[in-house]
Formats: structure tokens, sequence, C-alpha cells
């Protein structure tokens, strides 16, 4: 059971007091895009082996959503951060650098 | 015969003598004793029998391990089947039964199974009924289920009491031997929170045993015997505030993160004391040690499975800790030192020694041999053997070099084997989480890999496994690895560790094992057909061959293939042995084949821990209306509606839960009914940017409604299906509530609060889940406006309120209420909004002035009956997750002029636009009776799996009491354009009910009785 902490009310907590939602940083595709682009940000998502970043909803407990940048594999987190972001921040960025040389942002190594 | 000795038994009160049954016989034990050792005692050595072949069993090992000694223990209530009788402890009373055997455990019909068991080889179900097709489910599995499954389930309800326990610990420590002492300790001196568990009712592990197995204080810690290091460090742990220790816990899981379960049997060993039964304590550790300890392995040899053919460290232990001999004359087996320690122990306490088996070949005798040989017992080096005589009970062995192929050098009588192929470290625990394993040559055993540990959230190892359970075989370095894991431990939770040393430790230095994996080396097919590797489901030496020969080369099918290691015991004595037998078979090294998965729990635990407080009430809450009392006096026939209790209908006395809706439903329609909507969810959409919003998340258009009216709206996912539906009213301009359907309050308002916090973050609005502020009552009826404008001034007439309309009033006694023209049942209907507080109250006043107009209650039958008489939707019913509003004809509540909103795209895919999109119809029987529910209509011919086409099924189906017939509606391919058509629905009883196409619309078309 994992343990994460909330970026919003700062609480480390429990796996079961967060509810996860899959893979954060879709652009979301609406009307006037084509079958391909629809059918990519609907259903192809991202199965990182590695490195991997995640939408959570802290749901039992300040109801707010953020996001978790997560190795799937070590099951290490590197981070959370506000969900109202179109990349994963600097700071989590670096930590993530450091943790996996080589690494880069949208790669999944 | 098995005895209890006159001396001896360390962990025996004899004062306190315990009486129980077995299989309806009276026996006497003492305090102390495991069930298990309490047997042994009086000489009950057949226990029970083998899954497979029905063989005599008797109990092969001492702890956890343990595959043949299980039992049903207690009767009624407290029946529990397939306990292990070497961990549980004896108590007064205690009553037990043999299992799988038939008529009786001595004589059992089953056993003719081993005659033919060279007809029943490895994967026999799979091979012998996999054909003819049918006879599988009509002939061989009614059969085969009769005789699966080990013991039997308890048929009274569980009387006992189970509690969850949450800890939190810088430091857990599993296992409570003389490695998790020293690491708790050491943990414990710098200060951190230590959580000790043992899983037995003693600290100090084997090592008491095994010092005291070898003479004169040849082996001891600190220059004193290892009981009294024992007796001493958990004294001093006691001493410590920042030190728990558990005894009978056992450390079950460990999880990512961190996360232990420990499984605490509080009062297994006293049934009748007050408290829980188990307790499941649920603890997250900022570091965990394993000092698990290790498990003795079996050797394999023809007849290893003979009731009297025990692990060495078994026939020790029992002799030691509880002054039982399991034989008079017994036989050591070995290809180590450690089981010299047997025959030292038993030739001491005055028992036979004919003889050690040792499968080695030494240069000279090792110091443990020698001191055998000093006392008189004759060793037999380079030698094996060759089959165990005997049926129920050993009677003798049969010798023979362990390099031949098995010819018989000599026999030797006997009443008991004592075997021992070498050690496992316990690496469960290490493993659970993805603990990796190394394997190490010189003791032929997996031990823990410690450069590859389980990882926490930081990137870090968060277990550390200790003494033998990392690989530390003897005393001294068991404490040396102990002592350096618990300071690892304390450092990697933040604590500084201070200069205490490690105790220093004697011990006898021992040879050097063999890897034994069959006895002799050459044995013949007879043989390996009579060397058991799994003893519960009967898997030999021959059996993983045949696997391996079959091409099950993965370990993990070779298993599954055999059933080896898939007991209750989960292989902890077989695996090792039957990975070596694989590899050889396969001509690899055992490294290469690997382990099977080590999952929790180590040892079974109650499912009824694992539910803890969760039963009955507390199963999980129970959310009630304000007007719940009402419902509950007044005859309720209540149904679960997510958390809810809804009444579906209110029986009067006499009347049938049928005959209850009719006269609802007639009531409502004719004069006047009430229903509690309070569960009807209820969110409020506020902000600047609230109109936009929910033009994104409903299918029509929202931002156009006017302030003081109500509008009907879809929503859909964005895949496009329909999710919910609900009356928005719209408070102000920056204002709107929003009407969810009863389950679905708690996932629409996050479904809102997703797509604003994570796509429209920028836009101005707020949620908020009001459902449980307010109750909320529907007025039903032509006589609707009538009882209301009795408790009120204000105007509801239709100009003032009209249909879709609301209005804030005031009724009663000041009761602030809010009232939504709307209607879910066809009838002029008005839904009061009021303070939660007040709900009862206006509920009583309305019964009060509705009296003289018959004000009827009803139920969630009634409204569900009365609904779809009206054509109108219920989500759940009309749609199940594949139904978009196009199939429900629900164009109309499409907005055309939107240019997005949640689904819009994916209802532009081409399937989603398919005209052989079923859709929604009406439908209605010939004969007037009631379609069965979920129904399918078929139409022409087969698909390619020899089944009838489909073309439509029933969605909703009632009788209607307005129409005094059955109604339905379905989705119909071509539905809407069949009007008319008689289709056929047959019925699980193969006989067809035909129904017409009708309007789904089956009652007031044009909608005159509630626009009125």
């Amino acid at each position: 059971m994992l343990i994460l902490t909330c970026p919003c009310c700062g609480v480390t907590g429990e796996e079961t007091e967060f509810h996860a939602g899959g893979e954060a940083h879709i652009k979301r595709f609406g009307p006037g895009s084509d079958d391909e682009q629809f059918h990519s940000y609907m259903f192809a998502k991202e199965n990182a082996k590695g490195v991997h970043f995640e939408r959570w909803r802290h749901n039992n407990g300040c109801g707010k959503w953020f996001h978790a940048a997560r190795c799937t594999t070590t099951l290490e987190v590197f981070g959370t951060y506000s969900a109202q972001t179109y990349e994963p921040p600097k700071e989590i960025k670096d930590k993530i650098s450091a943790r996996r040389p080589g690494w880069s942002w949208r790669e999944f190594a | 015969m098995s005895t209890r000795l006159a001396a001896g038994g360390r962990l025996l009160n004899k004062d306190r003598a315990y009486n129980f049954t077995f299989n309806g016989k009276r026996l006497t034990g003492y305090q102390g004793d495991t069930l298990a050792s309490a047997l042994l005692a009086n000489d009950q050595m057949l226990i029970g029998r083998s899954f497979k072949y029905h063989r005599p069993r008797g109990v092969v090992a001492s702890g956890a391990e343990e595959p043949n000694g299980i039992v049903g223990m207690g009767e009624g209530a407290k029946f529990e089947p397939n306990q292990r009788v070497t961990t549980t402890e004896l108590f007064d009373g205690l009553t037990c039964a043999s299992q799988n055997h038939w008529p009786s455990l001595e004589f059992d019909v089953g056993a003719i199974n081993t005659k033919l068991s060279r007809f029943l080889p490895a994967g026999f179900y799979y091979k012998t009924f996999i054909s003819p097709r049918p006879f599988w489910k009509h002939v061989y599995e009614p059969i085969i289920r009769k005789s699966a499954g080990l013991g039997k389930a308890p048929k009274e309800r569980d009387q006992d009491k189970y509690e969850h326990f949450y800890a939190f610990s810088d430091v857990v420590v599993i296992g409570g031997g003389v490695a998790g002492l020293q690491a708790a300790y050491a943990a414990g001196k710098t200060g951190a929170k230590v959580l000790l568990m043992e899983q037995t009712a003693h600290w100090g592990g084997r090592a008491p045993v095994d010092s005291a197995a070898v003479n004169e204080g040849k082996e001891n810690i600190n220059g004193k015997p290892v009981d009294k290091f024992v007796d001493e460090i958990v004294a001093e742990l006691e001493k410590m505030d920042n030190v728990t220790m558990r005894t009978r816990m056992m450390g079950a899981g460990v999880y990512d993160h961190g996360y232990v379960l420990g499984y605490e049997r509080v009062n297994d060993h006293q049934p009748d004391a007050a408290g829980p039964r188990h307790r499941l304590w649920r603890v997250r550790a900022g570091h965990i040690i394993t000092a698990t300890g290790a498990i003795e392995r079996p050797l394999s040899f023809a007849g290893n499975d003979i009731p009297g053919v025990l692990l060495a460290s078994a026939v020790r232990d029992y002799a030691i800790n509880y002054g039982v001999s399991v034989g008079d004359r017994t036989v050591v087996v070995t290809n180590n030192d450690d089981a010299y320690r047997t025959a030292i122990t038993l030739k001491t306490l005055g028992l036979s020694v004919p003889v050690v088996i040792d499968a080695r070949v030494l240069p000279e005798d090792s110091a443990l041999m020698a001191e055998a040989k000093a006392q008189g017992i004759r060793v037999m080096m380079g030698h094996a053997i060759a089959s165990v005589k005997g049926g129920k009970r050993v009677t003798g062995v049969e010798i023979c070099s362990q390099a031949g192929e098995g010819a018989v050098l000599e026999t030797i009588d006997c009443d008991a084997v004592a075997m021992s192929g070498g050690w496992s470290p316990v690496v469960h625990l290490w493993s659970h989480c993805g603990g990796k394993l190394v394997w190490n040559t010189d003791f032929a055993m997996f031990q823990p890999d410690v450069d590859k540990p389980p990882l926490g959230a930081d990137g870090n190892g968060f277990v550390t496994p200790a003494g033998a359970a990392n690989g530390a075989l003897d005393l001294g370095g068991i404490l040396a690895d102990a002592d350096a894991a618990g300071k690892a431990a304390a450092t990697a939770t933040g604590h500084k560790v201070g200069k205490g040393k490690a105790p220093t430790a004697e011990s006898v230095e021992e040879a050097p094992m063999a890897p034994v994996w069959l006895m002799p080396q050459g044995a013949g097919i007879k043989k390996r057909m009579k060397a058991w590797l799994d003893y519960q489901n009967d898997v030999k030496v021959s059996d993983v061959q045949l696997a391996a020969r079959e091409g099950f080369e993965s370990v993990e099918h070779a298993k599954r293939y055999t059933t080896l290691g898939m007991a209750t015991d989960q292989g902890k004595l077989s695996n090792i042995n039957g990975l070596a037998i694989l590899s050889d078979a396969l001509n690899q090294p055992i490294p290469q084949t690997g382990t099977t998965t080590f999952r929790p729990p180590y040892t079974p635990i109650s499912l009824a821990a694992i539910a803890g407080e969760a039963r009955d009430e507390r199963f999980q809450p129970i959310r009630k209306t304000p007007i719940y009392g009402w419902h509950e006096e007044n005859g309720a026939f209540f149904e679960p509606v997510g958390q809810w209790r809804r009444p579906y209908c209110y029986q009067k006395p006499g009347e049938s839960v049928h005959d209850a809706v009719k006269r609802e439903i007639n009531q409502t329609r004719e004069r006047l009914g009430l229903l509690d909507a309070s569960t009807l969810g209820k969110i409020i959409v506020k902000g600047p940017d609230a109109g936009k919003f929910l033009d994104m998340l409903y299918t029509n258009m929202m931002s156009t409604l006017k302030p003081g009216k109500c509008r009907y709206g879809l929503m859909c996912n964005e895949n496009g299906f329909l999710s919910d539906d609900g009356v928005v009213a719209r408070i102000d301009e920056d204002t709107f509530l929003c009407h969810t359907t009863t389950g679905g309050a708690e996932t629409i308002h996050g479904h809102m609060e997703e797509w604003l916090q994570t796509e429209w973050w920028d836009w101005k609005v707020y949620t908020a889940n009001v459902t449980e502020q307010y109750a909320q009552i529907a007025v039903v009826g032509p006589q609707a406006r009538k009882t209301l404008e009795k408790l009120t001034d204000a105007d509801l007439s239709s100009e003032a309120l009209p249909f879709m309309a609301w209005a804030d009033i005031t009724l009663g006694d000041g009761i602030p209420a809010r009232a939504y023209r709307i209607s879910f049942s066809g009838e002029l209907s008005y839904e009061i909004a009021v303070p939660a507080s007040r709900g009862r109250e206006l509920w009583d006043l309305l019964l009060a002035v509705g009296a003289e107009d018959g004000i009827t209650p009803y139920g969630t039958e009634g409204l569900h009956v009365m609904r779809a008489e009206k054509g109108f939707i219920m989500i759940g019913d009309e749609t199940d997750g594949t139904v978009i509003p196009q199939d429900l004809n629900m164009q109309w509540a499409i907005s055309k002029k939107k240019e997005d909103y949640l689904g819009k795209r994916a209802q532009e895919r081409s399937h989603m636009a398919d005209p052989k999109r079923w859709k929604l119809v009406g439908l209605q029987t010939v004969d007037g009776s009631v379609l069965p529910d979920g129904a399918y209509c078929v139409a022409e011919g087969t698909n390619e799996n020899g089944q009838r086409n489909v073309q439509g099924r029933v969605t909703s189906t009632y009788y209607s009491p307005t129409l005094d017939k059955g109604i339905a509606m379905g989705l119909v391919l071509h539905g809407p354009d069949r009007m008319g058509e008689v289709i056929d629905f047959p019925k699980v009883d193969g006989t067809i009910v035909k129904a017409k196409i009708v309007d789904p619309i089956f009652y007031d078309k044009d909608g005159e009785k509630q626009n009125v």
C-alpha cells in the first residue's frame, strides 16, 4: 500500500485515502479533432515501465486532485505536485534526473 | 511408540494437566504443550489423510511449516477447519477431529487411490477428464467436486470477536528468536520506536533447543547458556518504553512502502477469555527486520511420508521442549552435521539411536559426528535410505549406498526416522514486496540478496533480513548479523547508534553439508514414485520429473501442473526439493530455475480477522433520510439503494407487497401520494462561469435557463455514454442546483470536481454536494395543490408557479421551503425541499392536512412503475454504460448549438451513429403478462457459436396497475421504425412471450395531467 503526500493539504496518507486517476498531463481532444487524435486522447494511455506521471485525488481527505511522479517498477515516489499545470515542475524533473540519470520528460525512460 | 518422557519439557508446566479429545478419544496433556506434542505424547501418530491418495499422515514438523497435522478444531459456532496441530496451543477442553477420510481415519476407502497412483500422475485431471467434452459438466465435475476441498466449512455463525489495530513504528522486527531479540535490542537502544513480534508463545526461537542438544555448554552466548541469554535480553527489552513486544503474533505480510500485517492470535489458547479472538495489526513501519529463521528440509527417499518420519529438528524440539519421544528407536538420516544434535539429544535422554545414516563422505569426523560416536552411536557415511518400511507407522528402514541405485545392504528395525536435508532461510517476508534472492552454493539454499531489497517511497530499501533468515546459520554469525541489522534499521529511521557491541557466542563448528536431492542418487522409478515432495497434496519426485518431460519447464507451470506447493502449507517444506528435482530434470542449475512467488500471508490467517469489526451493523454505513423513523414505524419494506435504505412500499397488515404497490399507485394517480425523495442528489454549482460549466457537463444548454425555472438534463461521460440525469434549477444568475440520481450524487460531484480541478481550473466555479442538507418530499396527485395550499399563503396556481418552475415559499409553522414543480410520475407534483432538520415536521404536517384526501405515502416501486407508465428512463435500467442518449430517442435533450460538451466528440464516432444501434421502444405483451426482466428478443438464425441471434432486450418491465397489464421498455433493432410489429422473447423455461412494439409512453402522452 503506497504512501502519498497531498500537495494541497499537506497530509501524508495511506493509499486507501486516495483514488488513482490514470495518466497525468493528457491533452483533451474534443469536437473538431480527427479520429486518431480522439482515440489517442481517450484510450492510448502510457503504460510506462519506470518513471510515470499519474493523477490522484485525495478523495477521503481534502478532495483535491494532484499529480504524482512515480516509478512503476520500484514504486519510488519522486514527488507530488499541483494538478493545475501542463507539465511537471522543474524540481520534480530534477529529482527524477538525479535518481534516473539520462531520463527526460515524455520519454518515459 | 511415541510417548511422554519422565524428564525434559522446558516449555511445560507439568503441574497443570489438560484434558482434550481427538476424534472423540479422551486424552491428556500439559499446559505448554502444542496440540502436536500432546497428540504424540498419547501415541497418536496417525493424524490425517493426504489429499489425493488418502495416505496415512502423521506430524512431520514442529512449527508453521507443518503440512500433515491439520485438524478440524472445536464444535458448532467455534468450529474451524484446517488448523495446524503444531501451532495450536493446547488448552483444557480442546476438541479436534481428523479430516479427509471416510469412513474412519484408520480405515479409509479413498486410500484405494494410492493403489491406483500409477494411474493418477501429475496432470491426471487435465488429461483424463478432457473428453468427451459434455462429460465434464455433467459427470466428472460433480464427482470431483464431491471429493475436492480440504476440511469442511463451519455451518454456524462465528460467535467470536475480531478487531483491527493500527500501529506506527520506526522499526518492526518480525521474529522473536535470538536474532530478532538482538536486532530489537540494538534498534531499541538508539531510542527508535520498535515493535517486535513472535509467532509462537515463546521468545528465543530454536537456539535454546539447538544449544541444549550439545553437551556441556559448548554452545553459549557471552559464556551463558542460550536460555539464560534469552531471559535476560527479554527482561532488558521489557524495560524499554520505546519497545513493544508481542508473542502469538505472526508477521503475515510485508507490503509496499513499509506496510506490515501482523496477525495476533490473542485468545486461541484461552477460548473463554474476554476480548477478541484474533487481532489484525495494520502497521506502518519505517524499517522492517525479517528475523524469521530457517526451516529444515526433508530428504527425498522412498517412504519418507510414512507416519514416524519427521524432520530431525522436530524430533529434538519434541524431546527438549515438550519431553516427548517420537519413537523408542530412531534412525537419523542426514546430509549435514546439524542432525547429529538430534541423535545426541535422543541418546542423552536414554533412547535408542541404532544408526545415523549420513549421505556425505567426509575426510575426517566433524566435531558433532565425533561426539555422537563417543556416545556409542553407529554412523554410516556415504549411505542412504533405500526405503522406509511400514504403513500407518514406521517399522524399519532399508539401507543402501547413496551413490548407487538402492540395492539393500542392511535392514534396521526402528519406529521413527529423523531426517535432515539442510536448512532453508525463511525468505517469505523479504520476498513479499519484491526482495530478490541469491543461491548460496555452500548451504544449497536461497537467501536474501541484500543488494536488492524491496524499495520504499524514497527509493531506499526498507527491509533488512537478520540471522538465519539472512543465511547466517551459526550462533555467533546470527547475533552479529542481527545486531548490525538492528543498528542499520535505526540509522535508516534517523536514530543515532551508540557503541554497544554484538554479544559473542561459542558454537560447535560444523562440517559442510552436501546437497542431496534424491536418495539414493540413482533411485529407480519405483522408489521415485514413493519419494514424497509435497505431503499434503501428494506430489512425488516422479510427478515433477514427468511435468518436466511434458514441457512444463517454467517453475510456475510445473507448480500448477503438479500442485507442488499449492497445499495449505504453501510448499514451506517441499518447494526447494521440488525445484532441485525440476532443475535436475531440465539439466540446469537451481538458480536458473528460480522460485515460485512468495505471497502473503505467511501462513493462513482467519477471514474473520481480515473482516475485523466490519460485520453486521458496522459492515458499512447506512444512510437514513430525516423521515426514516416514520418509514420504520409504518410498515416500510426497505430496499438498499447504494448506502441508503429506501422504502420499496409500505405494507398494511395482511397486505402483500404486490397489493401495497398497487394501492399506492392507484391512490396517487387518483388522489394524493407522498414520496420521501430526500435521497435525490443535490449539488450546488455556483460562480460566474457556472452556466458555461454546466453547458459542458450536460448535453443540453443550461446557460440559457432563466432563474426561477427548471430543466431536465442528461449527463454523459467523455466516452459518450449516458451517466446520469436530473432536473437543474437556476437559483440566480450565478447559482444552479443540479439534481442527480440517488446513487449518483457522490460520483457526479466527483466528476464535476475532476473536470474543474484538472481541465478547466481557471473557470470560476464552485461546487458543493448538499444532498444531506435538505429533506425533499414529493407531493403528487390531483389533490397536490389543494393540500399544499392549506399550509401556505403563497400562490401555487399554474400561472404563478407553472410546470418546470420553482418558488421559495413558507409552509406550516415557518418552515422555509423551495417548491419545484417537477414530476417523475406524470401527475401534478410539487417537490418540496426543506432544511433536513424540518423534514419530519413537514412530512407529518402533510399527512395530517392530506388525510381528508386519502394521502398515501408510496415507495420506490410505485415511483418506478409510474415513471415507466410515462416512458421516463431510469439510469441503470435503460442505461448500462453502453447506451447513448440517441439510443433513447433523446435527441431533443442534445443541444445542436453547443460547440462542445462532454461526450460530444465520442458520439460523433461511426459506431455511435450506426443506424443499427438498438433503440428504445415500448413493449406490450400480446397476452397482457409481464415480460421477464432482461429478456432478449430473438431474431432468425444463429451466430458463429450456434446461439440464437438477438435483436433487442427488455430494460424495464412492470405490472401497471393503472392499465392493469404488463408494460415494458426495451432496446430493439430499428425499434422506432417497427411500431406494431410483434416480436418474440423466449423465457428461461423455453416458452415464448410475444410482445408488440409500441410507443414507450403508456399513460397521458400529451402530459395533460402533470401540466395543470
